[in-house]
C-alpha cells in the first residue's frame, strides 16, 4: 500500500471516528432533552421495567447464588492459613458489596438485556416498525429509547441488591458445609463489615452500569444497519460495547472512591 | 382490463406540491428537481424502475426524510418548515403503508390497530375504540384475525391489516409503498379493489407507488412515470404509454407480455 492511499484511509477512519461521537453526542443530547418533556411513557416504561427486571430474575438468582457460593469455597484455603475462617463473613460481605455485585450484575444484563434491545430495535428499525410509529404520530425516540433506557438505569440497581442478597446466602451456605454458624451472627458480621459509603458505591456503580447498559444497546440497536446482518451485528455490539464501558467504568469508579477515601 | 375513470376529483385543488425537489444519498443522486402534484380525491400512481427513488419520493412527503434542495406542499403546510410537533400532527392526516406492512410484530392485531388510536385520541373510551378498530378491520374483511400475531397471517392479510392500522386515523391522504410486492395475482387484485374501495369510501387522496403495471392501471386516475431521477411523464394511464420512448416501452411489453 502506498503512503497516499494509507494516509486517505486513515483519514476516512478518523473522519468516521469523529461522526460515531458527533452521532452519539446527539443521541445522548436528544434522551436528556427527551426524558424530562411530557408526555411520559409510563406504561411503557413499567413493562420495560418488567421485562428487564423481572425476567432477569431467575437467571441473575443462579449467578448470583454461585458467585457468593464459589467465592467463599475458594477464600477459606487462603484464611485457614492464617486461622482466620471466621474472617469469612467480613471478607464475603466486602467483596460482593463492593465490586462482584454490581459487577456480575452489569455483566449478566449486558448479556441478557443488552442483546435483546439491541436485536429487538434492530429488527425493528429493519423491518420499518420504527418508521411506521413515527408515520402514526408516535416519536419512537420517546417510546422506544427513552422507556428502555430508564429501565435498565432504574432496575439494574435493584437487580445488584438482589444479587447482594443472594450471594450474601451463597457465601452462608458455603460456610455452614463447613463451620457451624447461625444466620443472626452471620448476618451481625457481614453489616459490621459494610460502612453506608460501601452501600452508596454500589448504588452509584450500578446506575451508571445500567444507565450504559440500556445507552449502549439502545444506540446501537436504533442505527443498525439494515438487513438480517444488521440484527446480529447489533445484538453482538450491544453486549460487547455495553461490557467494555462496564469495565471502563468501574476501573475509573474505582480510582475516584479510591481518591475519596 | 378497463382503464379507471374515477369522477370524484377536484383537479383545482391541490393536496400535495412537489415542487422542484433534489434528494442524493452520498454521490448518487436519486431525485433531481421533481415536480408533481397530486389532486384532491385522486389515486395517483408512481411507476418505475427499482432503485429509481419512489419510495423516497413519499418518504419525503411524509417527512421521513428531508429533501436536499426544493420545497413540499401537503394540505397547506411546507413539511420541510415544520417542527417536530407541528410534522407529528400533519402526519396523523397521512396514511402510509408500508412494502413489508410494517405491523409491530410483538402486538396482536388488535393491539396493532390500537396502538396509533390509543395514542393520538386519548379521550376515547375502551368501548369506542374496541368499535372503531372492528369497525376497520372489518372494512378490509379480516376482523376473524384480531387475536391473531402477525407471524400467523399470510402476506396479503398483513397488507390489509397494514392498511388497515393507517386508515383507523381516517387519514386525508394515503401512501402506498409497492401495495402488491411479492403477492400472487389474485390477491394483487384483492389489494387494487381494496385501494379503490378506500378512495370511495373514506375520501382519500393516494400516491400508490408500484412497478406492476396491472395495479397501476387498476387504481390510477393518474400515472407519473419517474425516469432518471425525474417525471419524464404524467397523464392517464394510456397516455403515459402511448409511447415509442426505449426507457418505457419494454416495461409495458414485459407486464403485458406483448
Amino acid at each position: 500500500m502506498n503512503s497516499a492511499k494509507y494516509k486517505y484511509l486513515m483519514t476516512r477512519k478518523f473522519e468516521t471516528l469523529l461522526l460515531e461521537f458527533a452521532n452519539l453526542h446527539r443521541f445522548l443530547m436528544r434522551f436528556f432533552r427527551e426524558v424530562v418533556s411530557p408526555p411520559f411513557e409510563i406504561k411503557e416504561i413499567i413493562r420495560q421495567c418488567y421485562e428487564i427486571g423481572w425476567k432477569s430474575f431467575p437467571l441473575i438468582s443462579l449467578t448470583g447464588f454461585i458467585v457468593g457460593f464459589v467465592f467463599t469455597k475458594q477464600s477459606r484455603p487462603s484464611l485457614e492459613e492464617f486461622g482466620a475462617t471466621s474472617w469469612l463473613p467480613a471478607l464475603i460481605s466486602i467483596a460482593i458489596v463492593r465490586a462482584l455485585a454490581p459487577l456480575v450484575t452489569a455483566l449478566i444484563a449486558s448479556g441478557k438485556v443488552g442483546s435483546q434491545i439491541g436485536a429487538e430495535l434492530s429488527s425493528m428499525n429493519v423491518t420499518e416498525q420504527i418508521d411506521a410509529m413515527e408515520v402514526s404520530g408516535t416519536n419512537p425516540f420517546k417510546y422506544l429509547i427513552v422507556s428502555r433506557i430508564i429501565a435498565t438505569t432504574f432496575m439494574i440497581p435493584i437487580l445488584c441488591f438482589y444479587v447482594a442478597g443472594i450471594g450474601l446466602a451463597g457465601g452462608y451456605l458455603s460456610i455452614i458445609s463447613k463451620d457451624q454458624l447461625s444466620v443472626l451472627s452471620y448476618i451481625t458480621q457481614v453489616f459490621e463489615a459494610i460502612a453506608p459509603k460501601d452501600i452508596f458505591a454500589m448504588v452509584f456503580r450500578s446506575v451508571a452500569f445500567g444507565f450504559t447498559i440500556g445507552f449502549v444497546s439502545t444506540y446501537v440497536g436504533y442505527y443498525s444497519s439494515k438487513g438480517t446482518e444488521g440484527v446480529g451485528k447489533a445484538a453482538n455490539s450491544a453486549v460487547v460495547a455495553s461490557m467494555f464501558i462496564v469495565f471502563i467504568e468501574e476501573l475509573l469508579i474505582v480510582q475516584i472512591l479510591a481518591l475519596l477515601g | 382490463m378497463e382503464e379507471k375513470n374515477y369522477k370524484d376529483i377536484n383537479y383545482n385543488e391541490v393536496i400535495v406540491h412537489v415542487n422542484d425537489v433534489s434528494k442524493a444519498f452520498g454521490d448518487l443522486k436519486v431525485l433531481q428537481n421533481v415536480d408533481l402534484k397530486l389532486f384532491n380525491g385522486e389515486n395517483l400512481v408512481v411507476l418505475g424502475r427499482s432503485g429509481t427513488g419512489k419510495s423516497v419520493l413519499i418518504k419525503l412527503i411524509s417527512g421521513l426524510l428531508k429533501p436536499d434542495s426544493g420545497v413540499i406542499n401537503v394540505l397547506g403546510e411546507q413539511v420541510n418548515q415544520l417542527n417536530d410537533k407541528e410534522l407529528r400532527e400533519l402526519r396523523l392526516k397521512i396514511g402510509f403503508s408500508f412494502q413489508n406492512s410494517a405491523l409491530y410484530d410483538s402486538m396482536t392485531v388488535r393491539e396493532n390497530l390500537e396502538f396509533p388510536l390509543v395514542r393520538n385520541k386519548r379521550n376515547l373510551t375502551r368501548a369506542q375504540i374496541n368499535q372503531e378498530v372492528e369497525d376497520v378491520l372489518d372494512g378490509v374483511g379480516l376482523l376473524r384475525t384480531i387475536n391473531q400475531m402477525p407471524s400467523e397471517l399470510s402476506g396479503g392479510q398483513r397488507k390489509r391489516i397494514g392498511i388497515a392500522r393507517t386508515l383507523i386515523l381516517r387519514p386525508d391522504i394515503m401512501m402506498y409503498d409497492e401495495p402488491t410486492a411479492g403477492l400472487d395475482p389474485l390477491t394483487c387484485l384483492d389489494i387494487n379493489s381494496l385501494i379503490n374501495e378506500v378512495q370511495e369510501r373514506y375520501k382519500t387522496s393516494s400516491i400508490i407507488i408500484t412497478h406492476d403495471l396491472a395495479c397501476a392501471k387498476m387504481v390510477g386516475d393518474r400515472v407519473a412515470m419517474l425516469l432518471d431521477g425525474k417525471f419524464e411523464r404524467v397523464g392517464k394511464f394510456s397516455e403515459i404509454f402511448d409511447t415509442e420512448d426505449e426507457r418505457v416501452k419494454p416495461f409495458y411489453d414485459y407486464n403485458f407480455i406483448v
